[in-house]
């Protein structure tokens, strides 16, 4: 019976994926906290205390930092979600989702670490922007000694994060757009008096809000843990938690583990209190904005706002084109002097000079990125047959699952992951690292896919069946081929996440292994642009060249299928 | 004995009560049978269940038998019921011929014999030289008898019809049937169709049961 067998399929994938996802990272969890209350054998630590926190608290900034974190990750958050809101509003109705989703694919793409220092080429004191402006509107000759990067108050880790937040919280609000009456709703305000604007703030986001909360989520626990663009971009005496807290995990102290594992639970902590800060704002919205509703007033003000939101993302599409565009350009670069706005000369010296080891950091990040992406497409896909198969709605807590990893900031759990790891011997080697970078591959590609598997039409499935088809030839002769182009998106993003992991690698390889990000974020911190740029122009284009196969490839295969052309395009 | 069989067979949602009572019918090879209720009755959801894919949120009780042998506890694929949708359901992503070639039964064997098959049918439908077209661009009438003939090449034991001609314009509407029913007498296999348009029932010139 086919109930049964889907059933068994079912129970098997989310087995695989508790044991595989959810337990590695409550050990990962568990082990922390161990370290953090004083217990971490390895050290010879054993003994249950609480110096680790007084140990903690009492190291230099630490106050500065946890305020520097609270503040950059809120701030972006709530920047990001709400210009993602306002340009939503302003382009709807004007842009179609698929035209914007490949507008918006590059950023999408670029690796956070590589957007961070492009953004650090195109607004340092050196950087591109004063070059272009100078010495004709600013008179410098020289870099004027500004703190654009890495400035004490973190606006260029704002600006950073907003650059890969807003379009990713963007193309979530416009799919979840897709599934609300928009356009006859509009009209019903716009008959009653209100303003497109104003029927936008008052009836369109307050139901699409709920919608992307769970992204908004995830992108609030990003902000407040990450570790590559702030080392980049953030403020450095003193730097965020997540930044002090990987320095001293890594440090070669190893009395600075403890504290370094109190501040990865402190992390923990903060990133729940901030979720739970972001819900009892969510209220408070949501009452002064119901009670603004019944006043009744028409209040056309909301409509140059969302004219301005449309303007902030064109200035930020602006910016982060041009940081993408001047890591190609010092890439190639050979001179160039400071006031000029391009190159005085150029090479490929940086490409095809030996021993910048980029080839090797090469394939490592593919090694990684080709098996990440091929097994957690085959688990997403036996996830959602063995769903079909059986029946079976997904629960809630199943779902719970795949947010799991997102949720929990990933500094939290890594260092105490790698503890693991090394008791069981996997430690610094790739099935580590493989292992670690599912945990984030694996949630993006299921929930990325889980929305067009289940919009196919259930008939075209039973069509076959009648047909005598039995459940594999229809799984692979009508199920995947209908489904190639959200199959290869997912393969996509599942790809540009492997190949984007910066912490993961860094503490589960051991500083084994090497990819393009951790080579791109140490080499940031030199001295030579050139070299810096080689490795953040390949890590962005690595994960573009993946989107445009995804995009091109349905093209050519279902030319001549009308039927499946415009899919999700 | 060649027939369908519904033996004592009702549907409730699971945990709720039986959409209708419990149905007992033979609908003996070659004639059609035509089962007519108002919509929402569960009509849809008996085909469902005949052709094995009642979805887990319906509960099932009593038999189904088809030509002697009891295929309730069978997966859809084994059944050997064909069915007709109201939509023709062509998968997008082949052509035409392809579509046709997916349902043509496996013991059709060769390169050869397989291509004279589908052409065959095709030349049936009226449709000789489609082979290589896209099934989005076929109008309405064309996709809905490639969707017969997909049916009909694998060579079903019973069919189903499920408002085939629900969605078709009225003047297209008496010519598909037409055709349909014609090819479907040839085949002497059991047809339960189940419809809510009269005009559908009395072309079949069969009996009738309300649900």
């Amino acid at each position: 019976m086919k109930t049964t067998e889907g059933r068994a399929l079912r129970l098997l994938v989310l087995g695989v994926v508790a044991a595989g996802l959810a337990l590695p990272i409550m050990a990962g969890l568990w082990e922390t906290g161990r370290a953090a209350f004083g217990i971490l054998p390895a050290i010879g630590a054993e003994q249950p205390a609480l110096v680790s926190w007084r140990q903690f608290m009492d190291l230099p900034g630490v106050r500065t930092s946890i305020a520097l974190t609270l503040w950059t990750g809120i701030a972006s958050t709530a920047l990001s979600l709400a210009l993602a809101l306002g340009i939503a509003g302003a382009i709807h109705g004007c842009m179609r989702a698929g035209r914007v989703a490949q507008v918006l694919t590059p950023f999408l793409a670029a690796p956070h670490a590589a957007m961070a220092i492009g953004t650090a080429f195109l607004i340092a004191p050196s950087g591109w922007i004063a070059r272009i402006l100078s010495p004709w509107a600013t008179g410098w000759t020289l870099p004027p000694d500004l703190a654009t990067v890495q400035d004490r108050l973190g606006v260029a880790l704002i600006l950073g994060l907003m650059l890969k937040e807003v379009p990713f919280l963007l193309l979530v609000t416009l799919s979840a757009l897709t599934q609300l009456p928009v356009r006859d709703q509009i009209a019903a305000g716009r008959a009653m008096g209100y303003a497109p604007g104003a029927v936008w703030a008052r009836v369109i986001a307050p139901q699409v809000y709920p919608m992307i909360r769970l992204p908004v989520f995830v992108t609030l626990s990003f902000a407040l843990s990450v570790v590559d663009m702030a080392l980049i971009l953030g403020p450095t005496t003193p730097p965020t938690l997540a930044v002090a807290m990987t320095r001293w995990f890594l440090s070669a102290d190893s009395g600075l583990i403890l504290p370094a594992s109190a501040a990865a639970m402190a992390l923990a902590a903060l990133a729940a209190g901030s979720v739970a800060l972001w819900i009892g704002a969510e209220r408070v919205v949501a009452r002064v904005g119901s009670a603004r509703l019944r006043r009744g007033h028409r209040g056309l003000c909301a409509s140059p706002a969302i004219r301005l939101a449309g303007l902030g993302g064109i200035v930020l599409l602006a910016l982060g084109a041009g940081a993408l565009l001047s890591l190609a350009l010092w890439s190639v670069a050979w001179r160039w002097s400071f006031p000029r706005a391009l190159p005085d000369s150029w090479s490929l010296a940086a490409w095809t000079r030996p021993g910048t080891g980029w080839q090797t950091a090469l394939e490592q990040t593919l090694i990684l990125a080709v098996s990440t992406t091929a097994l957690s497409l085959a688990l997403a896909i036996a996830w959602l047959e063995g769903e079909d198969r059986a029946g079976m709605r997904r629960a809630r807590w199943a779902e719970a699952l795949i947010y799991l990893p997102l949720l929990v900031p990933q500094a939290a759990f890594l260092f105490g992951l790698s503890v693991v790891f090394l008791r069981a011997g996997l430690s610094g080697g790739m099935i580590a690292v493989i292992w670690g970078q599912m945990l984030f591959v694996f949630p993006y590609v299921m929930l990325s896919l889980s929305d067009p598997w289940r919009a196919l039409d259930r008939r075209m499935d039973r069509a076959a069946a009648a047909l005598g088809a039995g459940p594999w030839r229809r799984l692979v002769a009508v199920k995947l081929p209908i489904l190639l182009r959200p199959v290869l998106t997912a393969a996509a993003i599942g790809f540009a996440v492997s190949v984007a992991q910066y912490l993961p690698t860094l503490f589960l390889g051991a500083g084994r292994v090497s990819t393009l990000t951790t080579e791109a974020v140490t080499l940031a911190s030199g001295s030579d642009r050139r070299v810096t740029a080689v490795h953040a122009t390949l890590q962005s284009a690595l994960p573009l060249t993946a989107y445009l196969t995804a995009i091109g490839l349905p093209a050519i295969l279902h030319r001549r299928r009308r039927g499946l052309s415009g899919f999700f395009a | 004995m060649n027939a369908l069989e519904l033996r004592n067979v009702s549907v409730r949602a699971a945990g709720g009560s039986p959409l209708f009572p419990p149905v007992t019918l033979t609908v003996p090879a070659g004639a059609v049978t035509t089962i007519m209720g108002a919509s929402g009755v569960g009509k849809s959801t008996l085909i469902d269940l005949i052709g094995g894919h009642l979805s887990a949120d319906f509960e099932a009780e009593g038999r189904v038998v088809l030509n002697g042998r009891d295929v309730t506890r069978l997966p859809a694929e084994q059944r050997r019921i064909g069915i007709l949708f109201q939509d023709a359901l062509l998968f997008p992503h082949l052509s035409v011929g392809d579509n046709l070639a997916f349902g043509l039964a496996a013991n059709v064997r060769g390169r050869v014999a397989r291509r004279a098959a589908v052409a065959a049918a095709l030349d049936q439908a009226g449709l000789a030289g489609f082979a290589d077209r896209d099934p989005a661009t076929l109008s309405g009438g064309q996709r809905a008898r490639v969707a017969l003939m997909r049916t009909l090449l694998a060579d079903p034991l019973a069919l189903l019809l499920d408002e085939p001609f629900a969605r078709l314009d009225p003047d297209r509407r008496a010519d598909l049937r037409a055709f349909v029913f014609r090819h479907v007498r040839e085949r002497g296999v059991p047809v339960l169709m189940v419809s809510h348009d009269p005009d559908d029932a009395s072309a079949t010139g069969g009996p009738v049961v309300t649900l």
